[in-house]
């Protein structure tokens, strides 16, 4: 354990080799997942994001747990047929992006192979 | 075949008989039939049995079954009895017959129908008595017989001729070749019964047990086939399979579940996982592409769809002025009046009801006063149809100068006197007068112009004068002009401490009224339950006669009617009390529109067995629980140009116990003469128009900073204004010199949009109305008594498509303007008190000037020497008015 003293100055500057990450805030995955998802949730429009594993189970979310939970069933099982649409169609072809664009609002899908990322955007005024 | 009798006749007495000339068309029935045409069956009667004597058994037997019976006998019966006589179907045979015996032969056993039989011919006698034996006698007897008589021949039999019929016959014929063999089997009885027992046996393994014709291959029958023609497709593999299921019946089943969830744990530690973090960061470019996609631009706008902003427009688009219609005067009142208060009856279409006072101040009052008490104060009731006269006058005991009619009963009119009291009408017995009205657009040809004198009071359309039927205390009530009146909603109640209730009677029973004497009362127009019993006073009073024809709905209140509550708006510790002009209650905002209307339809038929207004009955207010959340809070408006907003429940005062009221939430002085219109959106509920003196403001309830909108000075003094009823942004402001400023919020917020001249003087109300889709009317009153319908355009009464959601948005931001102004003046503040600090230190060496900053929200800096008071800055700052919509004065 360090002790610490009150040496009356003001601590030296770090090394630059040493200094952290330059994404703002700390450098652990925790925080960059916290603030990935919340400058997505800062876009104009924005209404909700999750974040689902691939079994459709809510990792993280911003929108409170019944729709959370009704999206994130829904969405999964829509991904996954949109996924193999597009391999039966091709078979070396892959789904990367899946939007839906309603009368209310847009619904994007961002799909992974263990994870899939959900983003509600009302794209009009 | 007939039998033969072969016994010999004995000859009985015989009488001969005269022929009689057969005079019969009647053929006698014979039994030809029967191969026996001499054969006439006969009935006789044991009187002709008597007569002939053959009667049965005794002289006609078995033995001996015939009777000689002579011609002339039965002619001399015929003669006898004519056509009684048993012998008349065969008169024409008995005429006929040669002979002078004819045979009657007793049928014993009905062979040819009846009980006798005659035997007609000569020849059938002779054959009956003597039947032949030699067939060579019958051929003699043949060859006597005349043609016209058959006689019965046995069939010979002849000898046999083959035809060659035998042998098919015999070949179809079955015989048996062989001789049949017997067998005898035999069993031992005991054996019958017993049980069987069966046993497999190879049949090959016994001899002789099976037979079989095996097959083998024909040489002459095989063929090679050389050539063969196939046909071949490709399908996807196709499974059939069934299965074999239990049906049951349907049955109803339920499943319950719940979603598979992460606990916090585990999400945190997904959250620090490795895999999740690369993926999210790379999933988020994507999605931040495309929400920047979005955010750019909507691909999916269909412009040309949006070009179009209506369907299709009736009339002109660009004319956008108030057409008049029609307007109205009352000629037959001596004074000169004024029109204090419009309204348009809520489902009569047609129908606009003016009360009218006369326009004289309040000394000219006074010192007229005897002249006054002699013309009735009136209602009238206006009727499309009919522009000269009106359709209802309702008298009341001095002006009215506001009033309203009850929304759930068209026909209960509640106004307010100059006197202070409440004067309530019932009209439902003239209502099938009023509503067989019809009207149509423009005049009728009967209503023709005629001189006063030419007007006679019996014709056709004569006034209706229709008292009142209650007027309220006059002790108890307001003392002053009661300037506003207003009926609470028939969905709550209030009780005597100002709290709310729920109504369960399901009709408009309470008032609510604003007077110039500083308070505001509530009445209920149900019964009160007395707490204490009447004493003699009311005895005397009510031996005053009632006249035959007003209705008794509110005999209950008349002269006796008390408020429910007072709120008295009290300024604090001055005696001065805000005097009170308008009121805006929460649920103020069912103006009318056709869904109301019809809702107010229905509620009409149902009660028209039972008009609930004729047996009302005490409010439940003691026995329900009060509602808590209900917003008790509403506007005032006040002589002085203030906005008030305040509470009407009453509170204990600690130290006395006393019921009180409260003291208002918040107060601003916007206007700088009285607020005459206080008026919530008709679609926003909390929007509130103010217009008094000289501008016109925009509230928001909730909003305590201030109003959202207030116009600049107009030039000329705002007397009247209603919101529109279709348009969100539109309202209707009336001006001193009859013009009338149309406000468009989306248009322009600095000034009105339009300015229209409708009369010449000030103008004291304005009503809209919407009567259909196409039709809307503006009635408009004036100070000289007359009412103007003008007809609104198109342009004015269809909402664009969007427009309430553009006013929506022009009022959020107007808040957040407000907000931000507040932010402001915390800054400045802070400025403020940082340049005082400075200024301080400077002091000592340097005087002070004397001036106040004024600071807007603009950041304007307009100095005012410091003495005056706001209002005056106003006024002088009227030539260039900037439309503040929030100002503050800093003090140094």
């Amino acid at each position: 354990m360090n002790e610490w003293t009150n040496t009356g100055r003001e601590p030296d500057p770090l090394p630059s080799s040493l200094a952290g990450p330059t994404a703002p805030g700390l450098g652990e995955p925790q925080a960059e997942v916290e603030e990935t998802l919340k400058r997505i949730q800062s876009h104009k429009g924005v209404i909700g994001t999750m974040v689902v594993n691939a079994e459709g189970i809510p990792i993280r979310t911003t929108l409170d747990n019944s729709t959370t939970v009704q999206y994130a069933g829904l969405l999964h099982h829509l991904t996954m047929k949109a996924k193999s649409t597009v391999r039966d169609i091709d078979p070396q072809n892959d789904l990367t992006f899946l939007r839906i664009r309603s009368k209310k609002h847009e619904i994007m899908v961002a799909p992974d192979k263990e994870y899939l990322l959900i983003v509600i955007q009302n794209p009009c005024e | 075949m007939a039998p033969k009798q072969k016994k010999k006749s004995s000859r009985g007495k015989k009488s001969p008989k005269p022929v009689l000339a057969a005079s019969e068309d009647m053929e006698p029935v014979n039994m030809e039939s029967m191969g026996h045409p001499e054969i006439y069956p006969l009935v006789l009667t044991t009187k002709t049995q008597e007569i002939f004597s053959c009667q049965i058994d005794e002289d006609v037997t078995d033995e001996q079954p015939y009777k000689l019976i002579n011609k002339e006998d039965i002619f001399e019966d015929l003669r006898n009895r004519a056509a009684v006589s048993d012998f008349h179907p065969v008169k024409k045979i008995v005429q006929e017959y040669p002979g002078n015996e004819l045979l009657l032969v007793y049928d014993r056993d009905f062979k040819y129908g009846l009980n006798f039989y005659l035997i007609g011919t000569e020849e059938g006698k002779e054959s009956y008595l003597n039947p032949p034996e030699v067939p060579e006698e019958q051929e003699e007897y043949k060859e006597h017989i005349p043609e016209d008589v058959y006689i019965y021949k046995l069939p010979v039999s002849k000898p046999w001729v083959s035809l060659g019929s035998e042998k098919e016959i015999e070949e179809e014929s079955v015989t048996e070749s062989t001789k049949q063999i017997t067998y005898m089997i035999s069993r031992k009885r005991s054996e019958f019964g017993a049980p069987i027992k069966f046993s497999d046996q190879n049949a090959s393994s016994v001899k002789d047990a099976y037979i079989e014709c095996t097959a083998y291959p024909d040489k002459n029958f095989t063929l090679k086939q050389l050539e063969k023609d196939v046909g071949m497709q490709v399908i996807p593999q196709i499974k059939d399979i069934s299965t074999q299921t239990k049906w049951t019946y349907p049955k109803n089943a339920t499943t319950q579940y719940y979603p598979r969830e992460f606990s916090e744990e585990e999400k945190e530690t997904l959250k620090q996982s490795k895999p999740l973090v690369d993926f999210l960061n790379n999933a988020s470019i994507s999605v931040e592409i495309a929400l920047q996609q979005n955010e750019i631009m909507n691909t999916f706008i269909d412009d040309w769809k949006y070009l179009a902003e209506e369907e299709g427009t009736f009339g002109d688009k660009t004319d956008t002025h108030l057409k008049e219609y029609q307007s109205f005067t009352d000629l037959h009142s001596p004074t000169e009046k004024m029109i204090t208060c419009v309204s348009w009856h809520p489902t009569i279409y047609g129908l606009i009801a003016v009360s009218v006072a006369v326009r004289l101040s309040f000394e000219d009052r006074v010192h007229f006063s005897g002249k006054l008490l002699l013309q009735p104060s009136l209602i009238l009731f206006w009727s499309f149809s009919d522009p000269i006269h009106p359709q209802l006058m309702l008298e009341s005991p001095d002006d009215i100068f506001c009033f309203k009619f009850c929304p759930s009963d068209p026909n209960i009119i509640a106004g307010g006197c100059i006197n202070g009291q409440i004067v309530m009408w019932d009209i439902t017995a003239h209502a099938d007068r009023i509503e067989n009205i019809k009207a149509g657009g423009g005049r009728s040809k009967r209503a023709t112009l005629k001189p006063m004198f030419l007007l006679e009071p019996e014709s056709n359309k004569e006034a209706m004068y229709i008292r009142h039927c209650a007027v309220s205390s006059i002790e108890n009530g307001h003392k002053k002009v009661i300037t506003d009146i207003h009926w609470l909603s028939d969905t709550f109640e209030i009780n005597r401490m100002g709290s709310v209730f729920e109504n369960r009677s399901g009709i408009c029973c309470q008032l609510v009224t604003c007077s110039a004497d500083c308070t505001i009362c509530f009445w209920d127009i149900r019964p009160q339950k007395l707490l204490t019993p009447q004493t003699t006073e009311k005895k005397k009073e009510e031996s005053i006669e009632i006249p035959f024809d007003v209705p008794s709905t509110f005999l209950h209140l008349d002269l006796s009617w008390k408020p429910l509550t007072k709120v008295r708006l009290s300024k604090g510790e001055t005696s001065l009390d805000y005097c009170p002009t308008k009121i805006s209650l929460n649920e103020d905002h069912l103006l009318c529109k056709t869904q109301d209307k019809m809702l107010a339809q229905s509620k009409t038929e149902k009660a028209e067995e039972m008009n609930p207004y004729h047996n009302l009955e005490s409010g439940m207010a003691n026995l329900l629980k009060p509602i808590d959340d209900f917003c008790t809070k509403f506007f005032v408006g006040t002589e002085e140009g203030e906005v008030i907003y305040t509470d009407w429940k009453m509170e204990k005062d600690p130290e006395t116990g006393r019921l009180m009221s409260k003291k208002p939430v918040s107060h601003h002085t916007v206007h700088d003469g009285t607020v005459h219109t206080i008026q919530r959106s008709p679609f926003y509920n909390d929007i509130i128009l103010t217009v008094g003196g000289w501008n016109v403001a925009i509230w928001k309830e909730g909003v305590m900073t201030g109003p959202l909108l207030q116009s600049c000075c107009a030039p000329k003094r705002y007397t009247s204004g209603h919101w529109s009823l279709t348009r969100p942004g539109v309202f209707y402001i009336g001006r001193e010199d009859g013009y009338i400023d149309i406000w468009d919020l989306l248009e322009k917020t600095h000034e009105p949009a339009q300015s229209q001249n409708i009369c010449i003087t000030m103008i004291t109300y304005i009503k809209p109305w919407i009567f259909s889709s196409k039709q809307q009317f503006i009635a408009i009153a004036d100070y000289y008594g007359t009412l103007h319908i003008l007809e609104i355009p198109w342009t004015l009464s269809r909402p664009s498509t969007n427009e309430m959601a553009s006013v929506n948005h022009y009022f959020e931001r107007e808040v957040k303007h407000l907000e931000y102004v507040e932010q402001r003046k915390k800054i400045r503040e802070q400025e403020k008190k940082e340049m005082e600090l400075e200024m301080a230190k400077k002091k000592v060496e340097i005087a002070v000037p004397s001036h106040r900053a004024l600071s807007s929200k603009r950041g304007h800096h307009v100095q005012v020497p410091a003495s005056k008071k706001r209002e005056e800055s106003m006024h002088k700052t009227q030539g260039q008015c900037f439309p503040y919509s929030k100002c503050s004065i800093n003090l140094c």
